[in-house]
């Protein structure tokens, strides 16, 4: 399944900042996911950035934001114009994204391994203050490599934060595999834990808004052709200076 | 390990900051939390513990920020400001949410444990990073009044507790304070924190005026400008990393001739020895005799 169906007018938004109308979407791992989460999961709206009861998305994995920025447009949350001049010195949008300078993004992000801890943090302050929000995070299966990011899977466990969600997009970017796969690593300690096809957006949908009330939750979104199984013999093993231009 | 009264005080006040601001979350990781113990059964949700994860503890900070918390962290100065220094970086700074970081065991107090459980750059470190307030109190008093200040604020703050202090508590108002006056063209000593006492002792005989700051960073400026005069001769002596104020000094006095000595924990070597901090400051040229040769050279 490699094959996107997020409607052409984003897809169109998307490739005002890719400058290639014949990129490929596929190449663009999170926007499946990212979709999903603004038009069907999150209670967010452009009118609301500053909302305390607001759901909360982190874009933990702040390389390549093109596919946050085209949704984030297309959700009216930042002007269309914003996306024909990415990264230059006029511009808010970078090739990582700032919290301080775009409505709807909510952490500032670009190096790996931070955007779970903080989730953690703010699931937890808006526990404490009893709020109804939830917060959804979006890790990289190769981010998962920095260290912070087992710290952060074992304390929101056992913190039990039933309102935090990470969604492990899996393009098999990771240098070294995940023996038992990814959703293992969560469930171990815990977590409420679903595998589903990357770009299955009724899968998506409905996985992204299955929670339960005393366990965060993990969604592990392939998108390559197969799941990740036990066996790591066949992992594709990603030139990481390409991490950065693919999404 | 005994607790200092800087560090007993510090968990005393935790436990009315808690009670009195519904904002004030504790992070903590380990270090800290047995003695907090009673306060947590109090306010369960709002003393977290993530365990031996300092990455996490300031993670969460952060995080706790942006929900609108008020996250109060704590644990020994190597492990909150190098060992999670990118997440002080940027799950604090870069997201443009505050915190305030208390440690314990400045520079050499934890001089029996060895160099992993000493910072001497802390101040440093945290100086380096936009946006911050660094207060190095002097006694548990001045300890007591900054954490309740800095608690009901939204500033990114990191206080430094430390085993030595003075015998009285001098004000925590952020500025210089003029200690022992004198001729306004005597050289002015500018002792930082828990230094102070020690500078009295080292340079009592000496004809030099002596100031005290609890905050030097931001450095009151101002008045180091107006206690220094046209042409300043200075010593700023500070318990960590020598120099530490350097650029802050210099850029203060860049309009005026001025002859500036900076006395601290030494940069070049790592002293690989354990005795108590008594020592460590005597081989760092930190106890009275050490500041007392140092000034000296001002008078020569």
């Amino acid at each position: 399944m490699t094959t996107t169906t997020v409607p052409p007018p984003v897809l169109g938004l998307l490739a005002r900042i890719t400058g290639d109308e014949k990129h490929d979407p596929s190449a663009h791992s999170t926007l499946d996911v990212v979709w999903v989460l603004y038009d069907q999961v999150l209670d967010v709206a452009p009118d609301r950035t500053d909302d305390p009861g607001r759901d909360r998305f982190l874009l933990s994995k702040g390389h390549g934001p093109a596919s946050t920025y085209a949704v984030l447009a297309a959700k009216g949350f930042i002007p269309h114009a914003w996306l024909d001049d990415v990264a230059s010195w006029e511009s808010r949008l970078g090739h990582h994204p700032d919290r301080v300078l775009v409505p709807g993004i909510e952490i500032g992000s670009g190096s790996l391994g931070h955007g779970l801890p903080i989730a953690v943090g703010l699931a937890l302050g808006l526990r404490i203050q009893h709020s109804s929000a939830r917060v959804v995070v979006l890790v990289g299966d190769g981010e998962l490599d920095e260290g912070s990011n087992a710290e952060a899977i074992a304390t929101a466990a056992r913190l039990g934060l039933g309102n935090l969600t990470c969604v492990v997009v899996d393009n098999r970017s990771d240098k070294l595999g995940w023996p038992g796969g990814i959703a293992a690593r969560f469930a171990v300690e815990g977590w409420v834990s679903a595998d589903v096809a990357g770009r299955d957006h009724a899968a998506l949908r409905t996985a992204l808004l299955r929670t339960a009330p005393d366990r965060p939750t993990v969604v592990v979104a392939a998108t390559t052709d197969e799941f990740r199984g036990a066996d790591q013999s066949d992992t594709a093993v990603t030139d990481l200076t390409a991490k950065g231009a693919a999404a | 390990m005994t607790r200092t009264p800087m560090r007993e005080r510090f968990y005393a006040e935790l436990g009315s900051v808690l009670d009195e601001d519904p904002r004030v979350a504790v992070v903590l990781a380990v270090i800290g939390a047995a003695a907090l113990a009673d306060t947590s059964a109090r306010h369960p949700d709002r003393v977290i513990d993530v365990g031996i994860r300092e990455q996490t503890m300031v993670g969460v900070a952060g995080g706790l920020a942006l929900a609108g918390m008020r996250p109060i962290v704590h644990t020994y100065a190597p492990f909150l400001v190098e060992r999670a220094y990118e997440q002080v970086k940027l799950d604090l700074g870069h997201q443009d949410v505050g915190a305030l970081l208390v440690s314990t065991g400045a520079s050499y107090d934890a001089s029996t444990a060895g160099r992993t459980h000493q910072a001497p750059a802390d101040v440093a470190l945290i100086s380096a990073l936009p946006g911050w307030t660094v207060h190095v109190p002097g006694h548990a008093d001045e300890l007591a009044r900054i954490v309740r200040r800095e608690a009901s604020t939204s500033r990114r703050v990191y206080v430094r507790m430390s085993s030595l202090q003075n015998a009285t508590a001098h004000p925590v108002d952020g500025l210089l304070h003029l200690v022992r006056g004198g001729a306004h063209a005597l050289p002015l000593v500018v002792a930082v924190g828990p230094l102070l006492d020690t500078v009295l002792e080292a340079t009592s005989d000496l004809p030099v005026r002596v100031a005290y700051t609890s905050t030097p960073h931001p450095l009151d400026t101002q008045g180091l400008r107006t206690l220094a005069g046209p042409a300043p001769s200075l010593a700023l002596v500070e318990p960590y990393l020598e120099g530490t104020s350097a650029a802050a000094v210099a850029a203060a006095l860049a309009d005026r001739p001025s002859r500036v000595l900076h006395v601290g924990v030494p940069r070049g070597q790592e002293l690989r020895r354990y005795g108590s901090p008594k020592d460590h400051a005597a081989a760092h040229g930190l106890d009275a005799a050490g500041i007392r040769a140092r000034v000296k050279e001002l008078l020569g």
